[in-house]
């Protein structure tokens, strides 16, 4: 079963990539919407645009992943061809981590593509496993934040609107365009719930001081904020087939 | 044919808060056979399938399907059914071929045998030309055959069709069925909901009729037929417009069902020289004349609305109350 189950997941992640990622729409989401708000930051006040680069390649993580995974399950339930993979010898677990794989592959694929335009094109020293310690928890967990987010609505439209919260909230209070510390002490704690202030900080030590414990540390929160967020939303997604 | 059940349904049963979709049925499937599973929208008939697939659990009742018990074992028994579900679900953006492959994907379908597999089912359905567009540039009936075909790529034992002809124009059902009743030359069991009667008569070895979850009859198209016994209907042409005489008539003989079917005037019920008798003296104190009588063969129709007391009307409804 377990066989099974690997076996769906792989090409549930393959065809999500063909059938909704690889497309403008999630391509421009993904990567123009993160640079055009930082750029449009940078021209505002300017300063050294290596300090941006983390939320830049943050956003891109937050965004890229969350970019049609917020949506493609309820797509999928409305026009019934989610209930066809649940007909396939899978699980209902198998099929949401599917998704997710397919969410997070796509949002490597454009954050790899950000974060090489920005180390190269600025001249950054970066230790790349650090790096991938930060960015691979990172895009399960937004793109499992996006499962979830989908399942705990009905309709298309209301998981899109209901990812906005989040991914807003993230943007402005997660230290991409100013840092925690410079925060009123209320929004402060605020920021430490929200799982985008553990991505910048983490690439933010990668891309500077390469301190291992505090990259580490930001590693293992990410971790447990996937495993919060895909097992309510597996959960969820199982209650509609019962 | 072998008569090893494929499937077994034993007090099955599926509620959804006050509302009892299927009402402890009973039933099995032999091998080999193609079993209808008929009825009016709302009888359970999905709701059934959706059980013996693993898509529902049931309320009570218990199960087994090639063998595998539904509660414990269905991911064991999905790996040799097949299912056609109501809706045609295959993805739009996905090619037709593609569609197919990513279906022999899933199934585990050893990798050097997709491709070949899926464009014999494409040659098969008669879609190999158009292996390479988009599904969602397809015809409802193209659409169809391509979702059944997605359901055999892994070639299953057992397949379940929901509904596969309904919204489906005359040619392109008929097509359809010709399709499903090679299915059985195939060995392939298949299981076929439906709510067209005809559509049941033409392919099914033996059907169920199912009404508000409960099954009403199981048997073979003829047997349900001949079980009409001495009540055969009787046919009369009139040279009035059928429905007037038909009301006229009705009112004359109450204790007789009279309808209008096809430019003439069916009688149910009641012995021939009853009705016989009754017609003649009905046209007389009219002044009309009698153009042909005959008694009719009964068909499944008739056989249906003697179980069940519904209409053709009630089945011949397509969900959302559509005729």
């Amino acid at each position: 079963m377990w066989h099974d189950n690997l076996r769906g997941i792989y090409y549930i992640a393959l065809k999500d990539m063909r059938t909704y990622y690889l497309k403008p729409p999630a391509i421009s989401w993904g990567i123009v919407f993160p640079v055009a708000w930082i750029l449009a930051f940078y021209l505002r006040s300017p300063r050294a645009f290596e300090e941006l680069v983390p939320g830049l390649i943050a956003m891109t993580i937050l965004f890229s992943t969350t970019a049609a995974e917020a949506v493609v399950i309820n797509f999928e339930l409305r026009i019934g061809s989610l209930e066809r993979l649940l007909l396939a010898p899978i699980t209902v677990s198998a099929v949401l981590i599917g998704k997710v794989l397919g969410g997070a592959l796509f949002g490597f694929l454009m954050t790899a593509l950000v974060a090489l335009g920005s180390i190269i094109g600025l001249g950054l020293y970066v230790n790349v496993p650090y790096l991938l310690l930060v960015v691979v928890p990172s895009l399960f967990a937004f793109s499992a934040m996006g499962a979830l987010l989908c399942v705990l609505v009905k309709e298309v439209f209301e998981a899109q609107t209901l990812a906005n919260l989040p991914r807003f909230l993230m943007m402005f209070l997660s230290g991409v365009f100013y840092p925690i510390s410079a925060m009123p002490w209320p929004l402060r704690y605020v920021s430490y719930l929200l799982p985008l202030t553990y991505t910048v900080d983490g690439l933010r030590h990668v891309l500077t001081s390469g301190e291992n414990a505090v990259i580490l540390f930001d590693s293992m929160i990410l971790i447990m904020v996937v495993v919060v967020l895909i097992v309510p939303a597996v959960r969820l997604l199982h209650r509609r087939f019962v | 044919m072998s008569q090893d059940p494929v499937i077994e349904a034993s007090e099955l049963t599926k509620s959804y808060g006050d509302v009892l979709a299927v009402n402890h049925i009973n039933f099995e499937v032999k091998k080999g056979e193609i079993f209808g599973f008929l009825g009016p929208n709302g009888a359970g008939k999905t709701t059934t399938i959706r059980m013996l697939t693993g898509l529902s659990k049931p309320t009570a009742g218990s199960a087994h399907v090639l063998g595998f018990d539904i509660y414990s074992q269905i991911a064991e028994a999905k790996r040799h059914i097949g299912v056609v579900p109501e809706l045609s679900n295959l993805y739009d953006e996905l090619s037709g071929l593609d569609n197919l492959i990513f279906m022999a994907q899933l199934y585990g379908v050893p990798r050097n045998q997709r491709k070949e597999r899926a464009e014999q089912l494409l040659k098969t359905f008669r879609l190999y030309d158009r292996r390479d567009d988009a599904f969602g540039t397809f015809s409802r009936g193209m659409k169809r055959a391509l979702t059944i075909a997605a359901a055999l790529v892994h070639a299953p034992k057992l397949l379940f069709l929901d509904e596969p002809t309904a919204g489906l124009d005359v040619v392109a059902a008929r097509s359809l069925r010709s399709l499903i009743a090679d299915l059985r030359q195939q060995g392939i069991t298949v299981f076929l909901t439906t709510h067209y009667l005809e559509e049941a008569d033409l392919l099914c070895d033996r059907i169920t009729i199912l009404v508000k979850g409960r099954i009403v009859a199981v048997d073979s198209p003829e047997a349900l037929k001949t079980s009409l016994g001495a009540s055969l209907p009787i046919e009369v042409s009139f040279p009035e417009a059928p429905q007037k005489i038909a009301e006229e008539l009705s009112e004359k003989l109450p204790n007789l069902r009279v309808v209008a079917v096809n430019h003439k005037v069916r009688i149910y019920g009641g012995t021939p020289v009853e009705v016989l008798d009754a017609v003649v003296r009905f046209a007389k104190e009219k002044g009309i004349g009698v153009d042909a009588v005959s008694t009719v063969r009964p068909s499944l129709e008739d056989a249906f609305i003697k179980i069940t007391g519904l209409t053709p009307t009630v089945m011949a409804m397509e969900k959302g109350g559509r005729r």
